[in-house]
């Protein structure tokens, strides 16, 4: 294979070239990640006290900083006691790659600290629940909303302006809002996710509607087709590719606020996981938490693109990100 | 291909045997179904008016296969478009068997330049389109649906989606889409203009073949001349800026037509005719060229030559 080849504008790679780079796209980073973990060399800039030696404000298993620890041994020495021992290290908010592994695997074995509060999956549940409702709501209102802006120059031009406006405002901004109306539980977080996807939503589907090829509607009218059915058996077919694209897109954007409205009310889901962990410094944990919520937002996106690539067996566009 | 011929011996594209006169005789008996009055078209107001269409009359009768030629920017794009009600026209009417066109409808066919087969439907429910938005029963419009494919020899790719087809392929379908509604006049828009030379000859002969089989009245825009005179009984030649009648030729070539009649002398003097009146008596390469080539400086060596 010629070097040049992965370098030509537009074109596709090869399937073989497609799975080399797939893979290197997660190779790489976790790559970066094991080489500032476990090349003492590279970065470290902490030690982490493996003897205390005649220094009596250390402890086995602290860390500090270099320069502190290049202190307390001179001083040691200055005094011919025996100086303290520790190895180079990185911060504790930098795991190494295996005790991150660890942690995603203990995190669902291990049983919760209390009896009353929930394990990991049930956290994660409850998240996805959250996210799913969010997504639910504001779907059944802003993907036909969108679909009619699309449509109809006279229906954008009164909902667009406003929407425009009121999608700069930020989301979380509204929780308070949200808890005061709604209650602390559940209904403030929906909320929250809804005015993040809304009208964002409404907007892109709108955009969308728009782009479909008007000699589609042209041809449909000379054949005698009529208002409600140029919609429905058209407009809604024509764009249903890309509308099914967006709403992929927007699922991604619904879980990017899921940890804003956790915070709102009672903390709750993968957010109250993630908070707990980090206020007793089990990163390793933490990013455990974080990996899971990227890999089930990976994992629907590719089981959505999949089906995707079956329910609309016509669309060329789909074909060549496949 | 006109530079070989001698222009002196061509007969006046006016001449008509008899038989060509007798089928036009028949022809004009016939009960008119599109009848074109008075019509105006003017794009934007006040200042920026430009006027698209002037003054536009003609009929066309039961069965004629009408072509509309004219230079880029005559309006002959407009004018099909406010006969299939795509677009308003300022003045004037349109008039379907007697009943003013105003927007689009079954009883119009359309064939656009451009592939318009819903990429979401196979070809048989693209063909099933029409019928069913009109109220057909899912069978019976299969059934109808099928017929037609079979017309076009194109019963095989039923299921396929119409991006497997190729071009000469997807028009086929458009034609027999916009037939399945049985329109009383079907409307063509440069329907071979993005398709290569050998496809545009097999789909002219199709689109003949299919036209006397059924009962049909074509109106055929192009900026073709010798698919104009090929394919019309009449030709409607407009002018530009701002779009006019110039001419209502009747073309003298006999019927049945066929790829050897492009060098008979009746072609050559109708197409020395439209040539006349739209490049004004010179030929196309002629036109648009003459000048150009001294302009571009010599990039070769001068013993390179290549001819």
């Amino acid at each position: 294979m010629k070097r040049t080849r992965w370098f030509q504008v537009l074109r596709p790679i090869s399937p073989r070239a497609k799975l080399v780079f797939g893979t290197l796209s997660f190779v790489l980073p976790i790559l970066l990640w094991s080489i500032v973990s476990y090349v003492p060399s590279v970065w470290h800039p902490q030690i982490l006290v493996t003897d205390p030696g005649s220094i009596d404000y250390l402890q086995v298993g602290m860390r500090m900083n270099k320069d502190a620890f290049a202190d307390a041994v001179a001083e040691a020495e200055s005094d011919h006691k025996d100086p303290p021992k520790g190895v180079r290290s990185n911060p504790i908010y930098l795991p190494a790659p295996h005790e991150v592994a660890m942690a995603l695997y203990t995190a669902f074995v291990t049983p919760p600290a209390t009896q009353d509060s929930p394990w990991l999956y049930e956290s994660l549940w409850h998240s996805i629940q959250i996210i799913f409702w969010g997504f639910v709501i504001s779907s059944v209102i802003g993907v036909p909303l969108g679909i009619l802006c699309g449509t109809y120059a006279a229906f954008a031009r009164v909902n667009e302006p406003f929407i425009e406006f009121f999608r700069y405002l930020p989301a979380p901004a509204f929780g308070a809002l949200a808890v005061a109306i709604l209650g602390i539980y559940d209904g403030p977080k929906i909320t929250i996710i809804v005015i993040g996807t809304f009208f964002q939503q409404v907007l892109i589907i709108a955009n969308t509607t728009r782009k479909l090829d008007v000699a589609l509607v042209e041809a449909a009218l000379t054949l005698g087709t009529k208002k409600l059915k140029l919609l429905t058996r058209v407009v809604i077919p024509g764009i249903l590719p890309d509308l099914y694209r967006d709403q992929r897109i927007l699922l991604g954007w619904a879980w990017t606020y899921l940890i804003v409205a956790e915070l709102i009310g009672t903390t709750s889901g993968i957010t109250w996981f993630i908070t707990q962990q980090a206020r007793y410094q089990h990163f390793a944990n933490v990013y455990a938490a974080i990996m899971i919520i990227g890999i089930i937002g990976l994992g629907t996106d590719m089981l959505l693109a999949r089906a995707g690539r079956r329910l609309f067996p016509w669309d060329r566009s789909l074909a060549k990100t496949a | 291909m006109n530079k070989f011929v001698a222009p002196v011996s061509l007969p006046s594209y006016l001449d008509q045997e008899p038989a060509v006169r007798a089928r036009f005789d028949k022809l004009k008996q016939r009960e008119v179904i599109l009848s074109v009055e008075h019509l105006n078209k003017i794009f934007g107001t006040g200042e920026k008016a430009t006027v698209a269409l002037d003054d536009i009359s003609f009929k066309t009768h039961r069965r004629e296969f009408l072509c509309v030629v004219g230079p880029s920017g005559c309006g002959k794009s407009t004018l099909v478009r406010i006969l299939a009600g795509l677009e308003e026209h300022t003045s004037g009417d349109v008039l379907l068997l007697g009943k003013p066109v105003s927007e689009p409808g079954s009883d119009r066919g359309m064939v656009f330049q451009g592939y318009t087969l819903f990429p979401w439907l196979t070809v048989k429910k693209n063909v099933m389109f029409g019928l069913e938005v009109n109220g057909s029963g899912k069978f019976e419009a299969e059934q109808q649906a099928l017929q037609w494919l079979a017309l076009v020899g194109l019963e095989k790719f039923a299921d396929a989606y119409p991006h497997q087809l190729s071009g000469g392929m997807k028009q086929r379908v458009a034609i027999v889409r916009a037939l399945a509604n049985q329109p009383r006049i079907l409307l063509m828009d440069e329907p071979f203009g993005a398709l290569d030379a050998q496809t545009r000859c097999r789909m002219q002969a199709h689109l003949l073949e299919i036209w006397r089989k059924i009962d049909i009245t074509i109106v055929f825009i192009t900026h073709d001349l010798e698919e104009a005179i090929f394919l019309a009984d009449r030709i409607l030649v407009l002018s530009a800026h701002p779009g006019q009648v110039q001419e209502l030729i009747e073309v003298p070539v006999p019927r049945p037509r066929s790829a050897s009649q492009f060098i008979s002398p009746e072609f050559l003097a109708t197409k020395a005719r439209l040539e006349e009146l739209i490049h004004g008596g010179k030929s196309e390469e002629d036109d648009e060229d003459a000048g150009t080539y001294q302009m571009v400086a010599r990039l070769t060596d001068v013993t390179d030559e290549v001819e």
